[in-house]
């Protein structure tokens, strides 16, 4: 090894220039490392029963401290385009995402501090370590243990996700998706109460999602072997000279690339850890994945789809058209069955990554602004959906059991309400954001997406009308149905944290129903992608 | 006063309405009604002076127009504004809800916060039908077109018959199916449009070269939802379900109003918008009309059920609408534009009436009734006079549209107006069958007295006979106003009457 170092380092002290960083361009993203980092020595450092506040505080001021870095530093047109030689780059799709990610997981953040009067955070275990159900368990949450490094392991997970948009190299993208996952699957595994689920659900997502890592890394490699390159706008040029050497590389790499990426947002035929992860995690990182990963992926997925390889997408589009059709078929029929509300909410969030995928297949600079529009839309939704989930309760734990939500509409018309309400802009009723999300969708795929657009929007309302059944029927449980006789299900009085997530979420559903206006202009000014 | 917003401020009144209604202290639960009565008489006094407003001879399409940009992005613009048809079908719906508020007083008896809300979805609603009447933006028609099934769906599903659930679900999933459907056409329309940011406008949209395929599938989309609306054979199944289960009041609205949207839609987006596409598809939606006016009738003949069997004489009224708008004649124009009004009281009468009697019997089915104008004469008469109305007895408002639509149909389809004819004397069977087994016959042996007709009944009662009567006898100043808007939407349509038939002398006779 040492005659090695000797060897190369003439040679490197030659060819090796420091890239250059623009750190106003990535500020955000350094904001929350450094929020992070600090969040583990906190962990280390700080006596046990201020880390709840402690961890709480420094989680949302970095989130907010980067977005106001975001919109105010960042966002400068003197700052876009690539940066870290080329491996980031900070374009109108990325900061729009990085914005969005950013106030999402802010609400995430308050969704998870909620204590309902316990001594920790409510949903997460006193102690991921300890067996369930085994003596050390009790032992902890005797000693008043709690898992306040959820809030560092999100802070985490939420560098990967601003990282995961703006990569200009495919090593970049698999780094950020790795960053992202891993804490991920952590968190999946620290629910309070119903652990074996819980741990279930952190294994079968942490292996699903490895392998779908391999694939993502064994595209990359085989796009490499192709154009010599990991960099996206070397791909698309080399896509586009297209000399004839190779070829056959390229449509394997292009689509193991898209099947890593399509397993992080839930389509179908990758799905299937989707109903069991948003079952099994504490509900509100079910919401904050839900919301933040869905950006995060899809705005990847834009990036390599439109800037690295639309030039050969007459190739690999029937494949993806066919998954957006399936994922819209399946997501819908299956979410009929579901008895259990996060379930049902899961089933759900795969048909409407469908509707996304519709618009993505638009080819269009109006696709790009449509899917960003209607990522916002949805992650605010479901971030409050998830919320009011958390909140229904029977006997000291979740009711999720969709009986246990007959008659809720009764005794608590309030929660009842909002979550009837978010339910119908799922539905995408008019006046909610999910109509203007699903119009914002659907348009540019009739408009620019061929016969096949109008195909997949035609199966997209139909599948509408499916989801609507089972949103309707939720709706109908809460407020046409006696409530069950037993013990009594109730809605627990939300402190500040989570009431302020709920109202916030319902009122960005409501307002991005009625004046969308402002959002919409701004999705469509931030949607030109750079190569360089 | 020109540009006073009127239509705005009609839409608005309702809405401030219900959030007093719902808003009102735990002290003052029970006005609730009260204020709900008094926020529909002033939209109702509003409507009647924006109807002051109206001139019947503009050459503009539309009047008391508004226009604001709303979302550029989409095209999207609040615009409002009336024709003839329009106007008419708002001022019938402002005049139905004080009726239907007087009628629903006892709905809720249990008061509180559930009565409240009631009367604040039905004002919630009246903002809904104004809006849907009132747009010229076909994307803000969509709008209200899908919103106004919510306070639908909790009217029915929170305050109606067991059977509510069912009703209300299907209800929304066959409404929603349809809407969804024109959801597509109305994306791919302003594709085919001029763009921009008002380009959503019906103005903008009219005379548009589609090309053949293109608009027929467009065509197709929008009558999909509209013949769920409206209902038409065999997309009906779901109003039978909805007017049984529904208090009578929602039924009322829902029958009366709401499905009116449906043979607007027609009206204002299928013919105008696709010409050439309602062209080529009138022969089959005639036969549909003409199925549903024979359908609804066999069948209504055939229930046991009071308000299932004004369910389905609805179904074959709507055949007759239809039929006529279809027809392409002015006379069949007009005449289908008079049939929606007539067709809105007179259902309402039957509806309320019948819901009257329903309360008294304690039991919906017919066989359970008998000898009751012994009972309860002055119901009886009143609920004949609306029957009459129904099967369009000369003198009373439906005939006239009935005849207006069947020769209008006959000028260009003579074998459809033959046919549809039959509708007619069904109408006669179903509605004096109901009469007979109801009303005549032995006194019946009744356990607890019942009262005959009481004041706020005969309230209720009184505006809508008395409509059948003034548009019986004189319906000139209604279709004044209609027959300038039928006029223009076939001059869209680029079609002559055939025969030398003209609308003013088929009018007044």
């Amino acid at each position: 090894m040492p005659a090695m170092t000797v060897l190369s380092a003439p040679a490197l002290a030659t060819a090796f220039k420091p890239a250059d960083v623009d750190y106003s361009a990535i500020a955000p993203m350094l904001i929350v490392i450094a929020g992070a980092l600090i969040g583990v020595l906190v962990e280390a450092f700080a006596p046990r029963r201020h880390r709840h506040v402690i961890q709480v505080s420094l989680a949302l001021v970095s989130l907010v401290a980067a977005f106001v870095v975001l919109v105010t530093v960042s966002a400068d047109e003197a700052h876009r385009g690539g940066t870290l030689a080329q491996a980031v780059i900070i374009d109108g799709p990325a900061l729009f995402l990085q914005g969005a990610i950013l106030l999402m997981a802010a609400l995430g953040v308050l969704t998870m501090a909620e204590k309902f009067g316990g001594q920790g955070a409510d949903a997460f275990t006193p102690m991921g370590a300890a067996v369930p159900g085994s003596p050390h368990e009790a032992a902890a949450l005797r000693a008043g243990l709690a898992t306040s490094e959820v809030f560092p392991l999100t802070l985490f997970s939420v560098v990967g996700m601003l990282l995961f948009p703006a990569a200009g190299d495919l090593l970049t993208m698999f780094v950020a998706l790795e960053v992202l996952s891993l804490p991920l699957y952590l968190l999946c595994g620290l629910a309070r109460r119903r652990r074996l689920l819980s741990q279930e659900a952190s294994l079968k997502y942490f292996l699903l999602g490895a392998f779908s890592s391999a694939f993502f890394l064994f595209g990359a490699a085989l796009l490499y072997g192709y154009a010599g390159s990991l960099y996206l706008a070397d791909i698309a040029t080399a896509v586009r000279a297209a000399n004839g050497a190779l070829e056959g590389l390229l449509l394997p790499g292009v689509v193991l690339v898209l099947v890593g990426l399509l397993f992080k947002v839930g389509a179908v035929p990758f799905h299937s850890w989707t109903p069991d992860v948003y079952q099994g995690a504490p509900t509100p990182v079910t919401g904050f994945m839900a919301a933040c990963t869905k950006v995060a992926a899809f705005g990847a997925i834009l990036r390599v789809v439109y800037v690295g390889v639309e030039a050969n997408r007459w190739d690999w589009r029937g494949g993806v058209i066919a998954v957006a059709a399936l994922t819209m078929v399946v997501g819908a029929v299956l979410s009929v069955t579901q008895t259990d509300v996060k379930r049902l909410l899961a089933y759900s969030s795969i048909a409407h990554a469908g509707f996304i995928l519709v618009a993505v297949l638009a080819f269009d600079r109006t696709g790009v602004s449509g899917t960003m529009f209607y990522l916002v839309a949805y992650g605010f939704t479901t971030i409050a959906g998830f919320a009011v989930v958390s909140l229904v309760r029977q006997g000291g734990s979740e009711a999720s059991h969709l009986s246990q939500w007959a008659g809720l509409g009764r005794n608590h018309p309030v929660v009842a309400g909002v979550f009837a309400f978010l339910l119908l802009a799922f539905a995408g009723i008019p006046l909610t954001s999910g109509f203007a999300a699903k119009y914002a969708a659907f348009a540019p795929a009739i408009s620019f997406g061929g016969r096949s657009g109008v195909a997949l929007v035609i199966i997209g309302v139909l599948c509408s009308v499916i989801t609507a059944f089972v949103y309707v029927r939720l709706i109908v449980l809460m407020y046409f149905t006696e409530p069950p006789a037993g013990e009594v299900v109730v809605a627990e009085t939300a402190s500040p944290f989570t009431t302020v997530a709920i109202t916030i979420g319902t009122l960005v559903t409501l307002v991005l129903g009625i004046l969308p206006a402002q959002v919409l202009d701004l999705a469509e000014r931030s949607s030109q992608f750079l190569v360089k | 006063m020109t540009n006073f917003p009127w239509l705005t401020v009609i839409g608005v009144i309702p809405l401030i309405g219900a959030a007093v209604v719902a808003g009102l202290p735990a002290g003052l639960t029970d006005r609730a009604k009260h204020v709900a009565l008094g926020f529909s008489l002033v939209t109702l006094v509003f409507g009647i002076a924006a109807a002051l407003q109206f001139e019947n001879t503009s050459d503009q399409q539309f009047q008391l127009t508004e226009q604001h940009e709303w979302i550029p992005q989409f095209g999207v613009s609040y615009a409002l504004g009336v024709d003839g048809i329009a106007l008419v079908m708002i001022l019938m719906a402002l005049l139905l809800t004080p009726v239907c508020i007087l009628a629903a007083w006892r709905d809720v008896p249990e008061g509180g916060k559930r009565e409240k809300n009631y009367f604040a979805l039905m004002l919630v609603l009246v903002t809904f039908m104004v809006g849907v009447f009132a747009a010229t933006d076909v994307f803000l028609f969509y709008v209200f077109f899908e919103a106004m099934l919510i306070p639908v769906y909790f009217l029915i599903g929170s305050y109606g018959g067991p059977r509510r659930q069912y009703a209300a679900v299907k209800f929304l999933l066959f409404s929603l199916a349809g809407g969804l459907v024109m959801l597509v056409g109305v994306i791919a329309l302003y594709r085919y449009g001029p763009g921009g940011a008002d380009g959503f406008l019906v103005a903008k949209l009219t005379g548009l070269d589609l090309g053949a395929t293109p608009e027929r599938l467009m065509f197709v989309a929008f009558f999909f939802a509209f013949a769920v609306k409206a209902p038409m054979w065999p997309v009906h199944t779901w109003l039978p379900d909805a007017a049984t289960e529904a208090r009578p009041a929602t039924a009322v609205l829902l029958v009366g109003v709401l499905d009116k949207v449906g043979t607007y839609g027609m009206i204002r987006f299928c013919l105008q918008l696709f010409p050439e596409a309602s062209k080529w598809a009138t022969p089959v939606v005639l036969v549909l009309a003409v199925i549903s006016i024979l359908y609804g009738a066999l069948l209504a003949i055939g229930q046991t059920d009071i308000m299932r069997l004004i369910a389905y004489t609805s179904v074959s009224h709507f055949g007759f609408i239809v039929l006529g708008i279809f027809a392409l004649t002015t006379t069949g124009g007009a005449g289908s534009a008079l049939y929606m009004l007539n067709h809105g009281f007179s259902t309402a009468a039957l509806f309320l009436i019948g819901a009257m009697l329903v309360a008294r019997r304690g039991s919906k089915r017919i066989p359970d009734f008998g000898g009751w104008q012994r009972v309860t004469p002055g119901l009886a008469g009143v609920f004949l006079v609306a029957g009459l109305s129904g099967l369009a007895l000369p003198g009373l408002s439906s005939f006239i549209s009935e005849i207006m639509v069947l020769v209008g149909t006959f000028q260009r389809y003579p074998a459809a107006a033959v046919i549809a004819t039959a509708g007619i004397v069904l109408a006669a069977l179903y509605i004096l069958l109901m009469y007979k087994r109801m009303m005549t016959g032995p006194k019946p042996e009744l356990t607890t007295p019942v009262r005959d007709i009481t004041r706020r009944e005969k309230l209720v009662v009184a505006p809508l006979i008395a409509a059948f009567l003034v548009l019986g006898f004189y319906p000139k100043p209604a279709l004044d106003m209609l027959n300038p808007a039928v006029s223009k939407t076939l001059h869209y349509v680029g079609v002559t009457d055939p025969a030398p038939t003209s609308a003013a002398d088929g009018s007044t006779k």
